[in-house]
């Protein structure tokens, strides 16, 4: 028994008739980590996470989630878990406050729910109708729902699809807030800066398969990565190289122009890079 | 490679606000009500449908079915029978598939909630509604028409065992038959021609007496004959028993067929029901 993860995955699969989602995943989430789970749209990282949210049945593997099966979810493990789906679940007809306040009925241990409206950004608009909400709102109230009965572990699905920067950013703090209370938080997204920003840990799945799993900075080894240095020769032409060493090469350069090297960049690869070339390899 | 990490047994919650399991219904009852009520479509259709539909009765049919009894006082029956199939069986069917494809249900099934809650609430909903409507009703027919309201004590307890068991009845037909919708939009053109072929066999808009004897037959396999006739003996003087199929208004009968289209809806109802569309999965 390991009381430190709050998620433990073998060997999952799910098909939907001949189409396979998810072909065989391993996967450790730590309590109290934010791990992202990267990949393009169609690459199963939503029928994984609604097979860890209880959602779906998976075909095979073994799946703990908060020590249980999630196949078969009862209402104290329910509790423990806060889910945020994909846009979903509209009460047109209820104001947010009221639609905050019915949803911490149904925990043991519930937030205040003025307190989670505040926190979410939704204090101005708590006595509005539901369908007069922005979709950047709408999304905050999602959120809200989430997090109202206080979980342990937190499944947050695209989260931020249709924000504005600032929007996002707000998030982004919200979530670095939950995470520092301790809460674990699995989130789902295409946005890389997102990933980098927020994960502990970034899983890319690409073709039902989780292609590699590691600290953002660490993914696709960016960081033992060659170098490109690029600079101008003197008849203008771009010339680059590629290097272990671009102290040692940019100094060697230096020398050789005397002084400034003209159009001087050293870059490493972007994690943008790294994605872009692993989901490709997984086509 | 084989792994015999796993992950801690859960912690046993010992403290608990949560408001107890009949508190539960109740909220999740009154939110119902709360989101009908402000669903302006709703209110109008589902209770002005038969205040509307005795007008046009009133004005069509004058005079007297025999017996000193009017139109009205036989034509109520099948409106108040129609009324609390509309709101149970026709709201729900239509409802629904709504909220299903909006992803509400989804939503509450990601929630501790037990999932009778949120079946008890429609039921709240629906019989709240129902008794407004019907009182609503009542209260046109008498203040407009002349209606004579049940004069005995007895007329009242079958008229009220009759209108909760075909409610009761309605309400699970009408959940059952939602998973049969595909789409938010098909939900009504699933229930609408059910519900509307029903009230013609029926004898909602006729004397049901008059309708052709393979018809009534297949009305009978329905609840809402035998609502409308439960009400019958209610609101008709006794006398008018002799003039049904069965020679009396059956009322052992109404109870069976209807308790056993509870029975039906229930069965239908834990087998089908689906929390989530199917390309949901």
């Amino acid at each position: 028994m390991d009381d430190e993860l709050a998620i433990s995955v073998r060997g999952l699969r799910k098909a939907y008739g001949d189409n396979v989602a998810v072909a065989g995943v391993d996967l450790d989430v730590r309590r109290g980590e934010v791990f992202a789970l990267l990949g393009p749209n169609g690459a199963g990282k939503t029928t994984t996470v609604e097979i860890l949210e209880g959602y779906r049945h998976r075909d095979a593997g073994e799946v703990f989630v908060l020590g249980a099966d999630p196949a078969h979810p009862d209402a104290d493990w329910r509790s423990r878990v806060g889910i945020v789906l994909q846009g979903t679940g509209e009460f047109d007809e209820l104001t947010v406050a009221e639609v905050i306040r019915h949803f911490s009925g149904f925990y043991p241990d519930a937030d205040d729910p003025d307190k989670v409206i505040e926190r979410v950004g939704l204090a101005a608009k708590a006595k509005a109708r539901t369908h007069t909400l922005s979709g950047g709102q709408k999304r905050r109230l999602d959120v809200a729902l989430g997090i109202i009965g206080r979980p342990e572990l937190l499944f947050l699905d695209e989260p931020t699809t249709g924000f504005d920067p600032e929007a996002r950013r707000e998030f982004w703090e919200l979530i670095r807030d939950l995470a520092a209370a301790g809460t674990t938080i699995v989130l789902t997204t295409h946005y890389l800066d997102e990933a980098e920003a927020l994960a502990d840990r970034v899983g890319v799945i690409a073709g039902g398969r989780l292609v590699e799993v590691a600290a953002p900075n660490r993914l696709g080894n960016r960081q033992e990565a060659l170098a490109t240095v690029s600079w101008r020769t003197p008849e203008g032409t771009l010339e680059s190289a590629q290097s272990a060493t671009p102290t040692a090469f940019v100094a060697d350069l230096a020398a050789r122009y005397g002084g400034e090297v003209p159009g001087l960049t050293v870059t490493r690869p972007t994690l943008e890079d790294v994605y872009l070339t692993m989901i490709g390899h997984a086509r | 490679m084989t792994t015999t990490t796993k992950p801690a047994a859960p912690v046993t919650a010992t403290r608990s606000r949560r408001p107890g399991a009949g508190a539960l219904a109740l909220r999740q009852g009154r939110l119902e009500i709360t989101q009908f009520l402000r669903s302006r479509e709703s209110v109008v259709f589902t209770m002005g449908f038969p205040i509307i539909m005795i007008l046009i009765f009133a004005s069509i049919f004058h005079g007297e079915i025999g017996g000193g009894v009017k139109f009205t006082q036989y034509f109520i029956t099948g409106m108040i029978a129609t009324g609390l199939m509309t709101v149970s069986f026709q709201n729900l069917g239509i409802w629904i598939p709504v909220e299903r494809d909006r992803g509400v249900l989804k939503r509450y099934r990601g929630t501790p909630m037990p999932k009778w809650v949120w079946f008890a609430g429609k039921v709240i909903m629906v019989v709240v509604i129902g008794i407004a409507e019907t009182a609503l009703l009542l209260a046109f027919a008498v203040a407009l028409f002349d209606l004579d309201l049940p004069g005995t004590a007895g007329k009242w307890l079958t008229f009220g065992w009759v209108a909760v068991l075909g409610v009761i009845a309605c309400t699970l037909c009408g959940i059952a038959i939602s998973s049969l919708a595909s789409t938010a939009r098909s939900g009504s053109a699933v229930v609408t021609p059910v519900s509307l072929i029903l009230q013609f066999i029926s004898g909602v808009f006729f004397v049901f007496t008059d309708l052709p004897t393979w018809m009534q037959q297949v009305a009978a396999l329905f609840p809402l004959k035998w609502m409308c006739q439960g009400l019958r003996a209610v609101f008709l003087p006794e006398s008018f028993g002799a003039q049904e199929p069965g020679g009396s208004f059956e009322l052992g009968r109404v109870a069976l067929v209807l308790g056993l289209w509870c029975v039906i809806g229930v069965v239908v109802c834990l087998t089908t029901f689906r929390w989530t569309t199917k390309r949901d999965g």
